[in-house]
């Protein structure tokens, strides 16, 4: 499956995060590379949505809802907001 | 507010179906009567989810067409192998009912005091908010001047093409068939990249605002050219949808 962007996940973000997202800043835990959330590169694939550093290629965010509970994985995010 | 905009929240309603139009072959625009819209910008989406009989929930995003002010629409494609899609397109009809939940975004969108001039770059259905623009700058008596670069497959690819035909004073649309041309075509017939760009795109030295959506690597091919040619990074805004060679 080929990647979208972080504009495809705006509405997950939103209710993770009740506000809007997709123009947030992020900076990448492993490689310092800056972008809004827009510009990530974003793998929907069920059951879980990842979302990857677009220089480095590192996981920055996990989304997967088990149960109708959604478990939020930010580990490799340095900043977000 | 625009704090208080961006800490609306964002729940699931059921709209109505109040118009089908056909664009081209697979693809189709859906008018829909949504009870509570809070208005949106163009360049924004919505969600919209579907439920089974079993239960089974599938949801995607999808451009909003229509300029804030006028009813909310969608323009769907179909995807052969789609989820959503060939039900959006094939079976939905004009009363029907749809879950949605929007408006969604903050990054991807234009507003008039933004100014230009504005090059935007759509890649098969990646017009689809790029209309969303096109129509606001109209509404609104914009004259910031604007360039669509248009990649299509084939002229019946088009979507909205009689539309594009008449465009606003200050709007020129440029379109590029890359599969077939009708005889006689006087357009483009390549592939949009660098070479293409440095013949259709503002100079970087009039701080163009660019837009650029489309199958991802339509957009991550324009969106480079563009800042090797000198456009600032943050001048350039991309949203990618995947693959479906619709180019």
């Amino acid at each position: 499956m080929e990647a979208v962007d972080g504009n495809a996940i705006g509405g997950l973000l939103h209710e993770v995060f009740s506000a809007e997202m997709t123009s947030a800043a992020t900076v990448c835990g492993n490689c310092g590379d800056a972008r809004p959330v827009a510009e990530l590169v974003v793998y929907l694939r069920a059951p879980g949505t990842v979302v990857r550093c677009r220089t480095c290629d590192s996981v920055l965010m996990v989304f997967v809802t088990v149960h109708d509970r959604m478990c939020v994985d930010l580990q490799g995010l340095a900043v977000l907001g | 507010m625009a704090g208080t905009a961006l800490r609306r929240r964002l729940t699931w309603q059921v709209a109505k179906v109040s118009a089908v139009t056909t664009e081209t072959a697979s693809v189709r625009t859906l008018t829909l009567d949504v009870p509570d819209w809070p208005g949106h910008q163009a360049g924004q989406h919505l969600d919209i989810r579907l439920t089974d009989e079993d239960g089974y929930v599938a949801e995607r995003s999808y451009s909003i067409a229509s300029a804030p002010g006028e009813p909310v629409a969608i323009t769907v494609e179909r995807l052969e192998d789609g989820e959503v899609s060939p039900y959006l397109t094939d079976e939905l009809r004009t009363g029907d009912d749809l879950e949605l939940r929007g408006p969604i975004g903050g990054y991807f969108i234009w507003e008039p005091e933004d100014g230009g001039p504005l090059l935007l770059l759509a890649g098969g259905s990646g017009v689809v908010p790029l209309r969303s623009i096109l129509r606001l700058r109209e509404r609104t008596g914009s004259t910031v001047p604007v360039r669509l670069l248009y990649s299509s497959r084939t002229l019946d690819d088009v979507i909205y093409r009689a539309e594009l035909d008449q465009p606003a004073r200050g709007v020129e649309v440029i379109h590029t068939l890359t599969r077939h041309q009708p005889s006689g075509w006087a357009g483009y017939a390549r592939r949009a990249d660098g070479v293409l760009l440095a013949e259709v795109a503002w100079p970087a030295s009039e701080m163009p605002l660019a837009y650029a959506c489309g199958p991802t690597s339509f957009v991550e091919t324009v969106s480079q050219a563009l800042v090797q040619s000198g456009y600032p990074p943050e001048r350039v805004k991309t949203e990618r949808f995947g693959a479906t060679g619709g180019t």
